[in-house]
Formats: structure tokens, C-alpha cells, sequence
């Protein structure tokens, strides 16, 4: 019969299936950051050891300070025990840990594919949402909590339910100025912010085909903010061309082989798909978030929509609320829309490809506004550097900082102040994310340099030279 | 885990859609000793104020509703962030049962493995409950997992879904890694094959 990548996938890591529809599913990969001290707390509460910890990495990404690579760096305690014990955890379990001494260091979801450790055909898991962001490489890669991160390190294996499947299809060229940001971003504002519940994505398509393995992974990396847990896209050349030579990649005869079964992974001509959305990308115009989901999304030639316009209620009700929240009017058009900060970063959009991209929009000019620039890995920063993109950003006023999560989630004390407006090019735009009170606008790295430098949400296809 | 049978307790109506997991619990206290409990980060930055004292109108600070252990939410209730710190929060309140339109998926899956009891009745079903419960605060709403029933305060019942193993699971305070090992020798023999089939993976051992 014929199989969905998904499908495959899934049958090569079924272990048992329980008649109520669960099936454990073998785990060949897993990562830990932080975040799963509690999974690690329970593990040894419950007198349980890491069952293949060769199969792991580890890194911290959300609690460190992006000034400088040091512990000390981390003032909040709570933060920095969190940094402490994933350093004792790894040294007591034997797992790879790339500390904050190490250039592998990075957000875990820029780490996995940039270090080879994740490949397609594989099982990813990691505790933390943003795990769909692998799926780009061809991997079922799922986010799971706490309880399931614990499970994965006592068992090498998770409890999943087949979901169903969903193909997006994106077609034709995306016009200038369009990027993978705002294919995604269309996405979820046509899907909606719960609406791939239940299932995992395959985006596919001439446009999808057509980007590079960073953008593709932007596109998945938001997977969730749909309400998929997991998002994939097939390995092809492109993605094999990525992998080669980088770390955990196989080489030799072992890549022959690897490759063999990489390439019998997309799905099935014949492959049914549960539901299927077409997308046009002729029709794609850069994309912007005006309130606290990101479905709420509008192209940034628009203006704010108008609750009174909306007939469903409940939607209406929310959006009147986000408004308040964002302090916005309705009919206001999107590009008078005045910004007090920018940040450039997170495991969306802080790959070496997004930082030249908004490096791009400089050409001499100065930001307006507070910028802040955080690389997503330590690699990626080395690479920036080494071709003077932490320069041109220095030179326009931006801050320049160390790998971290940062202001994406605002843990390690980067934080957007209440009432002020972040333009980002994070993943999440829901209240407080950036900070107490915190205004979010979800863009590309280019809008978001080219916010910087006019101090307003701009559209950078009339941005002049 | 507690097992889950029936309960019978009062109820708060949480009148909002979309209730990501940043806002049951800020990601600041995330980090937080598990040990200690994370009863006073629920829904933080809706329940106190700046100044860290209590905001008046959010509902679980007004009289009948402060010992909630039922929350009746709307739609997409726990979206977001896959934060389990949110079910704990949560539990730890006191809160056992969040009846809801529909879940965040991530936390849907958590609260279930965790202890505390998602159940989705349709839009309609949660204003009108949320409905009685504002009319006279304090009211109770009965949860019955084995008969999968959820009852409120003027007697109309409503049925629910839920997995069955997830309710066996609920009902006995069963957790997975218990399950798991029944599976051992499965598992086994599936990594052996494995490992065989795809070897490069573990090239790097």
C-alpha cells in the first residue's frame, strides 16, 4: 500500500502496538537542555538510570546570558542552577554535554541539524515544542513535557498515537521579498492556531523544493504554532548536500547506505493524505503578526483588521481583547505602525542564512530604535563573525550577542518591557512571551532589520537602497 | 500518580479562549524547585498584580471560586509552549479536572500523563456551565471518569471522550514507564534489529 513519509517513518520505529491505538515507538535521538532537570530530577527521585545515553546530546540555550560565555554571566539563581545541573546530569549519565566552553554550543533546534545529529528518517525527541523544527532534515521530530522527556531517558522509547496526516503545498515562485517567514506565517494564519491539531505536516511543492535546507527548517520550526506537534518536508539532494561531512553525519560506505534509505522516505506517489491544503506562492506577500496568536496575520501592505468586520463571535471577542492588548486600531495600516525595539534571533529565524538576510538591509544605515542580534548557535556566530556580519551590525547601532534563546522566550533576563512593541523574528507573539506586558510582532529577519532602521513596521519590498 | 475515580467540587469559569501555556504559568518560573510546589505561579500575571498583590477581578480570587478544583475553560485552552510546569501549576492548585472546547495538544497529553483530567465538551456545553457558575459561585460540578460523565450544578449531564487506556492509566494512578516494562523484551529485540539496519547512526559511538 502505498505510504506517506510519516507512515514510513513511524513502521521503522514501531516497537509494540497497544489496541488502544498507543504504539511505542523507538527513540534514536534524543536531546536535553535546561528545561529537563525535572526529567532528570524524577529519573534519579525514582532510583532509574539513562538507558542509552550515546544517543543523546545536551546543551543549554534558554537560561544563559548573552554577554558573555560564563556561568557567573547568570545572575538569577534559578536560572543558573537549571545551567548546573544539566552540567552534573551529563557528567553523571555520560551524555555529550556542549557547555557553554564548547562552539557547538546553541539553541538545541539550531544544534541538532548543524551538527548532523539529527537525519532524516530518524525519531527526534526533544522537551520543548520548538522540536518540529527537524522535521525540515525528514525526521519525525516531536516536543514532548517533562513526563515524556523522563520516560525517553529511563526507556530509549515514547508512547505515541499515529496522527493523522496533512500535506501543504506550496507551488510556484515566491515573488521578491517573500521568504520561508512568511510562507509559514500565511500558513498558520489559513490553518489557525489549533487547526493541525491531531496532525503532523508534509510541506511540499516547488517552493518548499526550492528552499534551502535554513529556510526550510523556519517553515517547520512553526509547525506547532498550527497546533501540529510534528512537520516534515522529504530529504533530497538539497538536504543530503547539507548533511555531508557535518559531524554525526555517516561517511564512507556507511553514507552509501544511509542514503540508500534516505532516498525511499518520500512519501508514495500514490501516498492518500488525510487533508490537503494548495497554497499559491505567486500570491505570497510578506507577512506580520498584529496580535498575541500567531494566526493572527496580515500581509504588511494590510491594515489592522476590524473586530465589527468579523461575524463569528468568539473570534470577534478575541480579537477585540488582542487589540486592547497591542494597542492597536483597527483599520490602522500595518506599516504606520511605530516599534520601540527589535530582536533578531531565536530557533525560527537565527541561522547564518537569516543573519545575512538582515544584515542585507543595512547597506550603511543606522537603527532608530533599540536592536538586538542573537545568533542561534555558538557555529553560527563564528560564521557570522568570520564574514564580518557582527560588523555591519555593530556599526548600525544593533547589539550583537551570545547564542542563547534570549528575548524568544525571556528567561535569561533579555525581556521586553511592559507596553513596548518588539518587532521579532521569533515564533510566538502570545501575551508576556517577550516579558511582562511585552508587544510582539512576528516577522522575517529582513522586516525586522528594516524595522530597526526606520523605527516603524516596514515592508521591505519598498525599502530603497 | 493519584488515581482519578469521581470528583465532586467547586468550580471557576475561566471566560477567555486561547490560554497558552505562558499564561497558566510565565516561562520567569519555570525553573523553580519541583519539590516546593507551584501552586502561586497558576496564571500568575492574571492573578496578582505588579506590586505582587492580588488582582480583584480575575476569577479564582473572588469568593467561591478561590478553592476551585474544576476549571471550565473555552477554546484551545493550554496552546503554546510544551511546558509541563502549566499541568503542574495547575495540580498543584488544586485543580484535577479542566473541561474545556478543546486543548492544546502537547498539554492535552501531559495533563493526561500527569494526573490531572482533560475534558472537552463542545463550546456551547462550556458557556452555559460557565454560565451557572457565575450565577452562584461556590456551585459544584461532578466528574465522573468511569461512567465518563460530567455533571453540573443543575443536574444536566454530559458525556465525554477519553482514550481508554489513558482512563485506565487515570483510574489505577498507572504511569507509563510502569506500562512500559511490560514491554522489555520487545523493546530489546526491536533496538538489536535496529541498530543492525541502521548502523550509521551509531557510527559516532
Amino acid at each position: 500500500m502505498a505510504e506517506t513519509m510519516y507512515d514510513k517513518i513511524w513502521n521503522a520505529h514501531a516497537i509494540v502496538e497497544r489496541d488502544d491505538g498507543q504504539t511505542l515507538l523507538y527513540v534514536p535521538r534524543h536531546i536535553v537542555q535546561e528545561g529537563s532537570r525535572f526529567a532528570f530530577e524524577f529519573l534519579q527521585d525514582r532510583g532509574l538510570t539513562v538507558r542509552r545515553p550515546r544517543q543523546m546530546l545536551a546543551s543549554p540555550q534558554m537560561s544563559i546570558s548573552t554577554r558573555r560565555r560564563d556561568i557567573e554571566e547568570i545572575t538569577n539563581p534559578d536560572q543558573r542552577l537549571t545551567v548546573e545541573l544539566l552540567i552534573e546530569n551529563t557528567r553523571k549519565f555520560g551524555v555529550t554535554h556542549y557547555g557553554l566552553d564548547d562552539p557547538r554550543q546553541g539553541i538545541v533546534h539550531v544544534v541538532a541539524p548543524e551538527l548532523g545529529f539529527v537525519q532524516p528518517g530518524t525519531v527526534l525527541i526533544i522537551g520543548d515544542s520548538h522540536t518540529c523544527t527537524a522535521g525540515a532534515m525528514g525526521t519525525l521530530a516531536i516536543g514532548v513535557g517533562a513526563t515524556d522527556v523522563l520516560h525517553v531517558l529511563a526507556t530509549q522509547s515514547i508512547w505515541q498515537r499515529k496522527m493523522r496526516s496533512l500535506r501543504i503545498t506550496v507551488d510556484g515562485i515566491l515573488p521578491e521579498g517573500v521568504t520561508a517567514k512568511d510562507v509559514i506565517l500565511t500558513i498558520v494564519g489559513r490553518i489557525g492556531a489549533n487547526g493541525g491539531k491531531g496532525h503532523v505536516f508534509e510541506y511540499a511543492g516547488s517552493a518548499i523544493r526550492a528552499m534551502s535546507v535554513e529556510e526550510r527548517l523556519t517553515v517547520c520550526n512553526m509547525s506547532i504554532e498550527a497546533g501540529a506537534r510534528s512537520g516534515m518536508i522529504a530529504p533530497d539532494d538539497t538536504t543530503f548536500d547539507y548533511l555531508a561531512g557535518r559531524q554525526f553525519a555517516p561517511r564512507g560506505a556507511s553514507w552509501d547506505r544511509a542514503l540508500r534509505y534516505w532516498r525511499s522516505l518520500p512519501s508514495d506517489e500514490a501516498a492518500r493524505f488525510d487533508r490537503e491544503i494548495h497554497i499559491d506562492a505567486a500570491t505570497l506577500a510578506p507577512m506580520v503578526t498584529w496580535g498575541t496568536s500567531p494566526e493572527d496575520v496580515v500581509p504588511v501592505d494590510g491594515r489592522i483588521p476590524d473586530p465589527r468586520a468579523e461575524p463569528d463571535a468568539e473570534r470577534r471577542a478575541h480579537m477585540e481583547k488582542t487589540l486592547g492588548y497591542m494597542g492597536l486600531a483597527p483599520g490602522t495600516p500595518v506599516t504606520d505602525i511605530a516599534v520601540d525595539q527589535v530582536f533578531i534571533g531565536s530557533c525560527t529565524n537565527a541561522r547564518i542564512e537569516d543573519l545575512r538576510a538582515a544584515s542585507a538591509m543595512i547597506r550603511g544605515r543606522r537603527a532608530v530604535v533599540p536592536a538586538f542580534v542573537v545568533p542561534g548557535s555558538t557555529q553560527v556566530k563564528h560564521m557570522a563573525e568570520a564574514e564580518g556580519l557582527d560588523v555591519i551590525f555593530r556599526k548600525a547601532g544593533f547589539g550583537w550577542g551570545e547564542a542563547s534563546c534570549s528575548m524568544c522566550v525571556g528567561m535569561n533576563g533579555d525581556t521586553v518591557g511592559a507596553g513596548k512593541r518588539c518587532v521579532a523574528t521569533i515564533s510566538r507573539s502570545a501575551a508576556g512571551r517577550q516579558g511582562r506586558g511585552s508587544r510582539t510582532h512576528l516577522v522575517s529577519p529582513a522586516a525586522a532589520a528594516a524595522a530597526a532602521l526606520t523605527g516603524r513596521i516596514t515592508d521591505i519590498r519598498k525599502m530603497g537602497a | 500518580m493519584e488515581p482519578f475515580t469521581v470528583l465532586d467540587a467547586a468550580a471557576a469559569p475561566l471566560d477567555m479562549s486561547n490560554v497558552d501555556t505562558g499564561l497558566i504559568i510565565p516561562a520567569r518560573f519555570t525553573r523553580k524547585p519541583r519539590r516546593s510546589g507551584y501552586q502561586d505561579y497558576l496564571f500568575h500575571d492574571l492573578r496578582f498584580r505588579k506590586d505582587g498583590s492580588e488582582a480583584p477581578g480575575f476569577v479564582l480570587n473572588r469568593e467561591g471560586f478561590r478553592d476551585a478544583r474544576i476549571l471550565v475553560a473555552d477554546r484551545n485552552f493550554g496552546a503554546g509552549s510544551s511546558r509541563e510546569q502549566a499541568v503542574w501549576s495547575l495540580l498543584d492548585y488544586g485543580i484535577r479536572c479542566v473541561i474545556a472546547a478543546d486543548f492544546g495538544e502537547i498539554l492535552e497529553a501531559n495533563a493526561l500523563k500527569c494526573g490531572l483530567l482533560p475534558v472537552r465538551l463542545d463550546a456551547e456545553s462550556c458557556l452555559h456551565l460557565r454560565g451557572l457558575l457565575h450565577a452562584e459561585p461556590g456551585a459544584r460540578i461532578r466528574v465522573d471518569l468511569a461512567a465518563q460523565r460530567v455533571t453540573g450544578p443543575d443536574g444536566v449531564a454530559y458525556g465525554f471522550d477519553i482514550p481508554p487506556f489513558r482512563k485506565t492509566c487515570l483510574l489505577g494512578g498507572l504511569d507509563d514507564i510502569d506500562i512500559t516494562r511490560q514491554h522489555d523484551a520487545a523493546f530489546l529485540a526491536f533496538e538489536t534489529a535496529y541498530r543492525q539496519r541502521y548502523d550509521w547512526l551509531f557510527d559516532a559511538e
